[in-house]
């Protein structure tokens, strides 16, 4: 039956995706094309639109594949059934946390990992910059409204909290960059 | 006075609020949680809010609904999680249920996509402001910092030559390193001590 496919395919998806949504790709690819319910070049699709609509793009796959295969019951059932693994372990985790947190051993791994953390968050941010600017890097070309897009968009958002009191927030930005996209890419 | 007004429904209208704005995956979206939950609400620490990152990204399942959970649960307990989390789904479900039954070509409808285009800058903009806050708010010591710059530049050598070496890796290393010089510390500590 398509719903209790759905829902074990998508709770081995939410059980095992570790890593982000680009970890999660490859497993959500099996999953979907062992099952047979959409093609590759759909898949493609799909997470071309989870990208670029808003909220976790897991979670926007899952609703998209459940809708396609069962209307808004499939898309409920997969839906649920990609987050529940997730929320059921930080609940868990969140019970035992408190005592967790203060072993020696787990505060000595924390100690490495959080500024790990910070340094694959600078580079992905600093990466991400850099592959909008000036393209793949095996085939580096300029491209000039993204970079003056980047400097004018950076600039407003972090000169803001100098001139406002509580400067641009990151919605207000995401809203901006919007607006500016549709008048500088609707131009050209 | 009774007891204080439920936060329910304010939980739920943030995370989807959050929800909402989030694009480009997990990193932008901390940018989002730390200006909502813990600048303008202060419902959980800016330490708290490292914490459920590091869970996050050792956890199985998006970053975003492990924060949901996360800040639900610590203010209301399970109905709390429960409710961030909804929140945090629900308007991504909608609109991507929207999606499916209406537009099929959703891709070239020209507005969207020049909208994107801009969003996606952003969103770069965004993940670098997570990362310049939590720098600011490290501590500024020798392994700390050595950690983070040696991570830095090796994820930024995989994204560049696309290696195939997940940032999970890394962050095991990095658990290893740091475990072994706290073991190699007692060790030397309890040598002192014995003599």
């Amino acid at each position: 039956m398509i719903y209790l496919d759905l829902l074990i395919g998508f709770l081995k998806v939410g059980l095992f995706a570790f890593g982000g949504a680009y970890g999660a790709i490859p497993l959500i690819r099996d999953v979907v094309l062992s099952y047979g319910w959409i093609s590759d070049e759909m898949l493609a699709y799909m997470i071309a639109v989870s990208e670029s609509t808003p909220g976790p793009i897991m979670v926007n796959l899952a609703t998209y594949i459940g809708s396609s295969q069962g209307g808004l019951a499939g898309a409920l059932i997969a839906t649920a059934a990609v987050v529940l693994p997730s929320f059921s372990i930080i609940l868990l985790l969140m019970i035992l946390l408190k005592k967790l947190l203060k072993n020696s051993y787990v505060q000595a791994v924390l100690r490495g990992v959080k500024p790990c953390i910070i340094g694959i968050i600078l580079a992905t941010g600093i990466f991400m910059i850099l592959e909008r600017c000036i393209g793949s890097f095996s085939d580096v070309s300029a491209d000039l409204t993204a970079i003056i897009m980047t400097v004018v968009l950076t600039v407003i958002y972090f000169a803001s909290s100098k001139l406002i009191r509580k400067g641009l927030s990151p919605i207000g930005l995401i809203g901006i960059s919007a607006v500016a996209g549709i008048i500088v890419y609707g131009r050209i | 006075m009774g007891k204080p007004m439920s936060i329910l429904p304010d939980l739920f209208l943030t995370f989807a609020k959050i929800g909402l704005f989030t694009f480009g995956g997990g990193y932008a979206m901390i940018a989002l949680i730390e200006d909502e939950c813990v600048e303008k609400k202060k419902w959980i620490t800016h330490d708290e809010m490292m914490n459920v990152t590091v869970i996050a990204e050792s956890t199985p399942g998006p970053i975003a609904i492990n924060c949901a959970t996360f800040t639900g649960y610590k203010q209301e307990g399970f109905a709390g999680a429960a409710v961030a989390t909804l929140g945090m789904v629900l308007p991504s479900f909608c609109i991507i249920f929207l999606i499916s039954m209406f537009l099929s070509n959703f891709l070239e409808i020209p507005w969207f996509a020049h909208a994107f285009q801009g969003i996606r800058i952003a969103v770069g903009i965004l993940i670098l402001d997570a990362a310049i806050k939590m720098i600011r708010k490290m501590q500024k010591k020798p392994f700390p910092l050595a950690v983070m710059l040696t991570a830095f530049a090796a994820m930024l050598a995989i994204d560049i030559l696309a290696l195939r070496i997940s940032s999970i890796t890394l962050m095991l290393v990095a658990a290893a390193v740091s475990l072994s010089v706290y073991l190699l510390k007692q060790f030397a500590g309890k040598e002192a001590a014995g003599k």
